[in-house]
């Protein structure tokens, strides 16, 4: 593995007396594709939480070593800074901003990336109209890779619901982060849907782009990981390429056995 | 006919003054759904500083133009700074804390701005210095339209479509539109969500100074306290058009400025803020959200 864009080590995060992080390490590489996976309730997203800054964690660090930029520790930030360090995530339920239009939605994504604000706005200096055409230029761009230049000019919430996680990437992509955080990109999913998220997956992949991705969608999780890490009550249970974790008796009895009772 | 002419005039200038008010309110409700009840005391406030600096101005002899503009100036800079201030020192910490915490935390501080302005000023109404001239060309229509009324109005229509764009198309815009939809979720965008709402709290303080100003030379007098019943009248504007929808806010100001200036022209001025509050009262029993408001279930 290249030198790790996120490295995360021995974090704990306890709610009262409820430890949802008991110790995880984790490590994203550059232009990796990794998945977290595991039961509900092992703390996935608490893990998500504390990275994006919503949970200040109890205990451990993590780095992000964004290229190009001096490794920075997160722990304790705020949100908007952490996304400014070059973190962005998408959400299990959707939260588009859905009485805005698809395009405003992806700019909103860029707005961390822009230097003039409140003075520029109101006097809109030829530096100001020129940064604001480039973000425009850019959204268009994302869009265009998901697939929506189409809808630029409609409500967000007017989309269809695969249309509508399409954008949420788009947004997320919009803040030029290093590392991409996925929350069950999936879910809720048509196959078609689920088969163009792939693809779309892929793509970003190929441009150079990290991803973590927390997903129950096992096809999905299979055929996109380089590597996956397994997790069961707040602990790191496995780690390793796809075939060693479908081979592995620990996982089986944890996760993929509840699956398979699930799918009986 | 001209009679009728006169109170249509009278209550949209009532009404554009309540509009501007109303603003403040529905647009922090918009953002972080707190009923800012100190707003009607920073419109208080810029009035006094228009008061101060318009009377310095005129002692020493400037022009007219010159004192409308500085004096307009400095009361939107300094109410926006209380309006900042404010938001920072009684609302910021009690972010996250039950609704009703801040509410109360905007009651104390609007009782406060009272008192402080009664103490370092006077109990007394001042007169305030006639700002607006009188134009030539209004003088066939004098006895329908004042020339204050004419300033009134155009202000508050030029303010309007400055905000209205400000709103849609910039970028700090977008970022209110984001926060006020999802503000956890603009914080993960990057966009700092604290300074959204200062901003918001500034540009809400500076429209109440305004309408202060203006108020203030069209009655001719101020005093203390002329913040609450204006800060409860905008409020209902806002709440009449829909309390965080910004046209509505406009809307429910111009209805309850016609409604007052119809109800005191027609029937008796007495009853002037019992016409008011009936209309408030009927539109809220049949439109519970507000003229312009969308019925919002509460996110779990």
């Amino acid at each position: 593995m290249s030198q790790p864009i996120l490295q995360v080590s021995a974090l704990r995060m306890t709610f009262g007396g409820v430890q949802a992080l008991a110790g995880v390490d984790l490590e994203v590489g550059e232009g990796e594709i990794v998945a977290l996976i595991g039961p509900n309730g092992a703390g996935k997203t608490t893990l998500f939480n504390c990275l994006t800054g919503m949970y200040t964690p109890t205990g451990g660090d993590i780095i992000l070593n964004a290229p190009g930029k001096k490794p920075c520790h997160l722990n304790g930030l705020k949100p908007n800074k952490i996304v400014e360090r070059g973190l962005a995530r998408t959400f299990q339920n959707i939260r588009l901003f859905g009485r805005m239009t698809v395009l405003e939605n992806v700019m909103i994504g860029r707005h961390c990336r822009a230097k003039s604000f409140i003075l520029g706005a109101i006097f809109r200096p030829p530096a100001t109209r020129r940064e604001e055409r480039d973000i425009t230029m850019k959204s268009f761009a994302l869009l265009r890779k998901v697939g929506l230049a189409d809808f630029a000019g409609e409500f967000a919430d007017s989309l269809s619901y695969g249309a509508q996680r399409r954008l949420e990437i788009a947004r997320a992509l919009a803040t030029e982060p290093a590392l991409l955080l996925l929350d069950e990109p999936a879910a809720g999913m048509n196959p078609r849907e689920t088969v163009e998220l792939t693809r779309l997956i892929q793509q970003i992949s190929a441009d150079g782009q990290a991803v973590l991705l927390i997903e129950h969608d096992m096809k999905l999780v299979m055929s996109l990981s380089q590597r996956i890490y397994v997790m069961d009550y707040g602990k790191r249970i496995a780690c390793g390429p796809p075939a060693a974790i479908r081979a592995n008796p620990a996982v089986i009895k944890a996760y993929l056995g509840e699956e398979d009772d699930a799918a009986a | 006919m001209e009679y009728f002419l006169e109170l249509i005039c009278g209550g949209l200038t009532r009404g554009a003054i309540y509009a501007l008010i109303a603003l403040g309110y529905t647009m922090v409700y918009g953002i972080i759904g707190l009923i800012n009840f100190a707003h009607g005391e920073i419109y208080m406030i810029g009035a006094f500083t228009a008061f101060i600096i318009a009377t310095a101005l005129t002692i020493y002899g400037f022009p007219l133009a010159a004192v409308v503009i500085v004096a307009g100036l400095a009361a939107a800079v300094w109410a926006a700074a209380y309006g900042y201030t404010v938001e920072r020192i009684a609302y910021r910490p009690l972010r996250g804390a039950p609704r009703l915490s801040p509410l109360i935390s905007a009651i104390g501080m609007s009782f406060f701005l009272q008192n402080y302005v009664l103490l370092a000023q006077t109990a007394d109404f001042v007169p305030f210095p006639a700002l607006i001239p009188d134009f030539d060309f209004l003088e066939p229509y004098s006895h329908i339209i004042g020339a204050s009324d004419l300033v009134i109005l155009a202000t508050t229509a030029v303010v309007m479509v400055t905000l209205t764009c400000v709103i849609r198309y910039t970028t700090i815009g977008k970022a209110m539109r984001a926060t006020a939809q999802d503000s956890a979720m603009a914080l993960l965008l990057g966009i700092n969500v604290n300074r959204v709402i200062s901003i918001t709290f500034i540009i809400g303080s500076a429209l109440a100074a305004i309408g202060g100003l203006l108020v203030a030379s069209h009655i001719g007098q101020i005093n203390f306290y002329i913040g609450f019943l204006a800060g409860i009248k905008a409020f209902a504007a806002a709440v009449l058009g829909g309390i965080g929808s910004i046209p509505g806010a406009v809307l429910g100001g111009m209805l309850l400025g016609l409604t007052e200036s119809f109800g005191t022209g027609y029937i008796s001025s007495d009853y002037e803020d019992v016409f008011a509050f009936s209309l408030l009262v009927l539109i809220l029993i049949f439109k519970p959200a507000g003229l312009l408001g969308k019925a919002t279930v509460e996110k779990v």
